[in-house]
């Protein structure tokens, strides 16, 4: 893959990787349409991204995308990142090594009798929280790992999946020293 | 010092703290009360051009030709949109440039207001920065901050936003001294470990080949001479880019011309079989490399360029060294003779040997021996009628840009302004009364075809209005040349809407503007007639009637590799109809 060159006859066969992107900015207007416009302008691929601010005092927001491409393309996109105005700085949670990702689901499902017992029993072996219930539906709260997260959905499907909201991936790296 | 202020005067006061002597601008609703200011002082001096377009090109003519920022203010909404053009054209080339937009009221933002546009969502691909002042209390320190972002790093333009009310609203004022950006700091000094690696692989270097873009002319004046001073030291090859014409001068015996799709048989050939490549602030463009999977198969590269991105982005560099480049130059010289390094002498001599073969081909050969000018020709008399004076030249898009890179040489950078990486028409002749509103005595000649310049032909007014003398010589050839080339080369010489039937009397459209008019048509007139317009006192339009379906060659046609060109010679009609295969078709 050569982005941007009208050369590339031939699309690269090199491997796709998925990486975890830290991205620190100043929290100032435009800064997600800034970041999100590099990555449609240019072609790459948004898996997941979540972003809010994270210290109110210098008004700096951390945003946490998961994206996927070649080596070649990862380092592209680092850098095209990295010489935006209002980031500060760019932390490959993939590269780092030892990063924790969290996804934040909420879940709602409908049923009755067999089905209903088997949906809380579910919930409660992947230690989902039921925040909302009525008679005929529960709301379940899950935290976790992407893809725990997507195999608790497809358990649900069966039992009567209404419907799905996930915040998308945040990470954070181990240890004490802040990134 | 801080002082009280309305926010129409603040971007007068920024302006002249930041040395700003000049600005291309329109006026309209959403910036009248800078208006106003502009016309209360006599520290700046506003040039009237006729379309926004225009000022964003003559600002980039000015950046470009001075080393300065260019400074453009139009109005909103239409204003605002015209400016597109030349800031994706800055961005694409590097130009440092600020453009001031008027908005409308802040709280008219979202209505839909008359002359409304979001301005900042419109402009943020196209600039390296933006910024929406909605406060006026943060004027003063924004308007400083967008210099220093236009000039610092990779240079590009930035947009300032300032609504109606925020130019009228009264706020504190700061100077320039009190700015220091929070985040944009960009590294100028290379790393001393890659510049220390680079240099030893230069010293082993059988073939190497600088090239180099414009980067260098960015970087100033000392680059170009570090630069000099570094391939005269080595006597090793050098050739450039579009963009770094000039840097090197093209008068020198180890100058091998421009590379690239255009470039010259030597230069291209030598970039094929190098061993060591020396890129300084070039990108590896599409024009540049041809075909990346055939792009200078058996050489190791070193790439000095101030953009990190840049660094990997088309062609892998075995030596990526982040940097400006008279400072990496600087430290890269030092190390060399630190080390006492010498360069090959004997493998450097078979080197050359194999360089004057490929020389000898003339690849800009060309044969004038009728009365039809060929354009090639054209080009050529005008560089030896204008030798040794203080030459500027500008250049539209096509194949008279071609041309003018080929057969016009340039001993010093910031003497050529031209459309490298957005290939805009109508870039040329605002770009020319740029550069002459920087260097009122200079010969500034904008080399124009005859569809480019009746893209931006209004601003000839403002060349009136303000007695800037630019001379613009059309090679008029009655087609889009480079469009119907490529139909020859890709659609069986249908040629689409390439032919331009009622074309404008230039003489005479010269003269409904006040402007000189001088029209040739014969070979053995063109040097008087080049003559006439440089003594002319204002304004030229050059009619210059060439050879109507001559083509620029040399040619690396799409898709192929350095090492495939096509030559003047060899490009008869069958070749050019199947020169491109069904491959190279789809690639611009």
């Amino acid at each position: 893959m050569q982005p941007g060159s009208v050369y590339a006859i031939k699309e690269g066969k090199d491997k796709t990787e998925q990486h975890t992107l830290s991205v620190l900015v100043d929290n100032e207007p435009g800064v997600l349409a800034r970041v999100i416009g590099l990555f449609s302008g240019r072609g790459y691929n948004i898996e997941s991204l979540t972003v809010s601010e994270t210290e109110h005092e210098k008004h700096r927001s951390r945003i946490t995308v998961v994206t996927t491409g070649s080596a070649q393309v990862i380092e592209q996109i680092k850098a095209q990142l990295e010489r935006m105005v209002p980031v500060h700085r760019v932390i490959d949670l993939t590269v780092t090594g030892k990063a924790i990702e969290r996804e934040l689901l909420l879940i709602k499902v409908r049923g009755a009798g067999d089905d209903r017992v088997e949906a809380l029993r579910l919930a409660d072996a992947f230690r989902a929280r039921v925040i909302d219930a009525t008679t005929e539906s529960f709301v379940f709260e899950l935290t976790g790992r992407t893809d725990k997260l997507d195999q608790f959905i497809l358990l649900m499907q069966p039992l009567g999946l209404v419907e799905v909201s996930r915040t998308g991936v945040a990470a954070i790296t181990r240890g004490p020293a802040a990134t | 010092m801080t002082r009280q202020m309305t926010g129409a005067e603040m971007v007068v006061q920024a302006l002249i703290d930041q040395g700003v002597e000049h600005l291309f601008g329109y006026p309209g609703g959403a910036v009248l009360p800078i208006y106003d200011e502009i016309f209360q002082q006599d520290k700046v001096e506003h040039i009237l051009v006729r379309q926004e377009g225009g000022a964003g090109h003559a600002a980039e003519g000015y950046a470009r030709s001075t080393g300065k920022v260019g400074v453009a203010l139009v109005t909103s909404g239409p204003g605002a949109t015209n400016m597109v053009t030349p800031l994706t054209d800055a961005l694409m080339d590097s130009i440092p440039m600020v453009c001031i937009t008027g908005q409308v009221a802040t709280h008219l933002i979202g209505s839909d207001a008359f002359q409304e546009a979001d301005t900042v969502g419109i402009t943020r691909p196209c600039t390296k920065h933006n910024w929406l002042v909605k406060d006026v209390n943060d004027l003063a320190r924004i308007l400083h901050e967008a210099f220093y972002v236009a000039r610092s790093g990779r240079p590009g333009p930035v947009v300032v936003d300032i609504p109606k009310d925020v130019q009228f609203a009264t706020g504190t004022y700061e100077g320039p001294s009190h700015v220091e950006h929070k985040t944009y700091r960009p590294q100028v000094e290379g790393d001393p470990a890659a510049i220390q690696a680079a240099v030893e692989l230069i010293a082993k270097a059988k073939k190497p080949i600088f090239y180099t873009g414009g980067g260098v002319i960015n970087s100033g004046p000392e680059a170009s001479a570090l630069l000099r001073e570094f391939v005269q030291l080595t006597g090793f090859p050098i050739t450039s880019t579009l963009m770094g014409l000039g840097a090197y001068p093209a008068s020198d015996k180890q100058w091998l011309g421009m590379l690239g799709m255009h470039g010259t048989y030597e230069a291209n050939n030598a970039m094929h079989d190098c061993d060591v490549m020396i890129n300084i602030g070039a990108r590896f463009d599409d024009r540049i490399t041809g075909r990346l999977d055939a792009f200078s198969p058996g050489s190791k590269k070193i790439h000095v360029d101030i953009d990190p991105s840049s660094i990997n982005k088309n062609v892998r560099a075995d030596i990526g060294i982040i940097g400006d480049v008279a400072h990496v130059l600087k430290a890269m010289l030092a190390a060399w003779k630190a080390a006492g390094h010498k360069a090959d002498k004997a493998a450097l001599k078979s080197w050359w040997g194999e360089i004057d073969r490929w020389r000898a081909r003339n690849s800009l050969g060309f044969r004038q021996n009728s009365e039809t000018i060929l354009p090639q020709h054209a080009i050529r008399t005008l560089y030896e009628r204008t030798r040794g004076k203080d030459v500027y030249v500008s250049t539209e898009v096509g194949q008279h840009q071609m041309w003018a890179a080929q057969y016009f040489g340039f001993d010093e950078p910031n003497r050529w302004m031209t459309s490298g990486g957005l290939g805009t028409m109508g870039y040329g002749l605002p770009a020319a009364i740029g550069a002459q509103v920087a260097h009122p005595d200079a010969l500034c000649i904008d080399i124009a075809g005859d569809a480019s310049i009746l893209m931006n032909i209004q601003e000839l007014s403002t060349a009136m209005q303000f007695e800037l003398p630019v001379k613009v010589f059309i090679l008029n050839n009655q087609y889009m040349g480079m469009v119907r080339q490529w139909q020859q080369l890709l659609h069986g010489n249908r040629l689409s809407h390439s032919y331009t039937d009622s074309l404008p009397d230039f003489v005479k459209l010269a003269e409904a503007y006040g402007a000189t008019g001088i029209r040739c048509e014969k070979a053995s007139e063109l040097e008087g007639a080049i003559d006439a317009m440089i003594a002319a006192k204002g304004p030229v339009l050059f009619d210059c009637r060439v050879a109507n379906l001559a083509n620029c060659f040399p040619m690396i046609p799409s898709g192929k590799a350095h090492n495939e060109m096509l030559l003047p010679e060899e490009a008869t009609d069958e070749v050019i109809a199947n020169a491109i295969d069904a491959a190279g078709k789809a690639l611009v």
